[in-house]
């Protein structure tokens, strides 16, 4: 078998990043549009908007504490300046501190402790300029597929989805898995009614439960709110597109999952800790699944839509893969490839898959995706409690 | 005669096919699957990716694609007609029918 190789960033964790972003790591809302505005001042910084960090505690606490920590030590990330307020729940020196053991630069800079809004963007811009200008230095090496950790994740699903782009990034997932790598499967809402497809996969019995696990509590949130689970989920252009119902939704979205053992279930914005497929427990909600996957670890996201959506990361190529010709000629600036030939007829779903395969080298090696060229840098936490 | 509109059923114990085109009322179109052939008369008009029923469906029976259930018939569904949200009920997440009571917690 041919060794296929991708050019990356080797970290000093052992980890392998496809980016060499210096990110300006906001921790809690307060803190957000600072951060936007160092990435306006200094080059080869990017950053997030998002509302949490504050008045949350218990589990919901840890796993938005996990979550940033996760972006913090994602590969593709070089350095990190963390930006506070200060009096938040979730402390800046806290994650600062966790984020430095992976042995990246990680410097701290409060919004009270550095003299307002303005002393706190001017010294996070004076810290990002070294940063930016250390992370440039670094060149690329080739590395094997076996230290990519790929995201699968379709949204904006029609009725093609399970028919073209998913079954293709199943092919994907297969060689991924069989050439050493690891693949995440996540959105267990979007699994409820192809459970036991997965469970029959699992490498032993303790697997098996757990997805059952995953499973019941998502139907139970549900229960527990007395709604049918479709009035928010097929979404209302799911519905538009030819899906019925979330088993028909699920059964699609499966294909994208290959044909390999089930390796582990692992949490919500957890590293996976075996090599192959993985499913992370996560929403069908299409930023709050990308955000877990990436502060999982995960270097590229492959990422299907049928009726075509932007979604992007600020630190992780999401290679968008159009299942209908139609939304692919209409989206052409969101979507990076065409899978709507094989419901054309005119390829098979070896001949895409080799081509999803081929576009997901060339983007770990550096070739930037649409929805990183038009900065589409989404972020957002799956809250398990309420804000306090 | 039958049509030229594209038709796909996934599974042979499938008693739906989706329209690989949007296909007007009274064409008659042709779907195989593993070794089967129907010859079916289109009620109404199923647009591209939509479902149409391949035999007579009875209120209450399983809906099947993929050779997996995907619903249950809410109404009599006759062969040709629109298999969607107005004639299918999902099966899974019905907090609606296990437990009215409508706070966000459940409580």
């Amino acid at each position: 078998m041919k060794t296929e190789q991708l050019w990356g960033y080797r970290r000093s964790d052992g980890r392998v990043g496809v980016r060499n972003h210096v990110l300006i790591l906001p921790t809690i809302v307060c803190a957000t549009q600072a951060a936007k505005q160092v990435t306006e001042l200094v080059h080869g910084t990017v950053s997030f908007i998002h509302q949490h960090g504050c008045a949350q505690v218990g589990v919901d606490y840890e796993q938005t504490f996990r979550t940033y920590v996760g972006m913090g030590t994602n590969p593709n990330v070089y350095g990190v300046i963390v930006m506070g307020l200060g009096c938040e729940t979730h402390q800046g020196r806290s994650i600062a501190q966790e984020i430095a053991k992976s042995g990246k630069p990680v410097e701290l800079v409060s919004i009270q402790d550095h003299g307002g809004t303005i002393g706190a963007i001017a010294e996070a811009a004076r810290i990002a300029t070294k940063m930016v200008q250390d992370a440039s230095a670094l060149v690329r090496e080739p590395f094997d597929i076996s230290e990519l950790i790929v995201g699968t994740e379709c949204g904006g699903s029609d009725a093609c989805s399970g028919l073209s782009a998913n079954p293709a990034v199943g092919y994907v997932s297969d060689m991924i898995v069989d050439k050493g790598g690891t693949v995440i499967l996540a959105e267990t809402t979007e699994l409820i009614g192809a459970e036991h497809l997965l469970a029959n996969r699992a490498v032993d019995d303790r697997v098996a439960k757990k997805v059952y696990q995953v499973i019941e509590a998502m139907e139970k949130r549900a229960i527990m709110m007395g709604v049918d689970i479709r009035t928010g989920n097929p979404s209302p252009g799911n519905r538009k597109g030819g899906l019925t119902t979330l088993e028909e939704k699920s059964l699609g979205a499966a294909a994208k999952a290959g044909t390999r053992p089930l390796q582990e279930l692992i949490d919500y914005a957890q590293q996976p800790t075996k090599k192959g497929l993985v499913w992370m427990d996560t929403p069908g909600h299409d930023i709050e699944q990308l955000t877990g996957m990436v502060a999982g670890g995960a270097q590229v996201v492959l990422f299907t839509s049928g009726r075509g959506t932007p979604t992007g990361s600020p630190i992780a190529p999401v290679i968008k893969i159009a299942t209908n010709t139609p939304m692919f000629e209409k989206m052409r600036e969101n979507m990076d490839i065409n899978a709507g030939t094989i419901i054309e007829g005119t390829e098979s779903l070896e001949s895409v898959g080799e081509r999803v395969f081929h576009e997901l080298l060339l983007t770990a090696s550096g070739k930037l995706t649409k929805a990183e060229i038009l900065k589409q840098y989404d972020f957002g936490i799956w809250r398990i409690g309420p804000t306090f | 005669m039958a049509s030229f509109y594209r038709t796909i059923m996934m599974n042979s114990k499938d008693n739906v096919a989706t329209a690989l085109d949007n296909i007007p009322a009274g064409s008659v179109v042709t779907v195989t699957c593993q070794g089967k052939e129907y010859e079916i008369e289109i009620k109404e008009i199923i647009e591209f990716g939509h479902k149409f029923a391949v035999i007579p469906i009875k209120k209450g029976e399983d809906i099947s694609k993929y050779g997996e259930v995907i619903g249950v018939a809410s109404k009599d569904i006759a062969i040709g007609e629109h298999v969607h949200i107005h004639n299918v009920e999902g099966k899974r997440g019905r907090g609606d029918k296990i437990n009215e009571n409508r706070t966000a917690m459940g409580l």
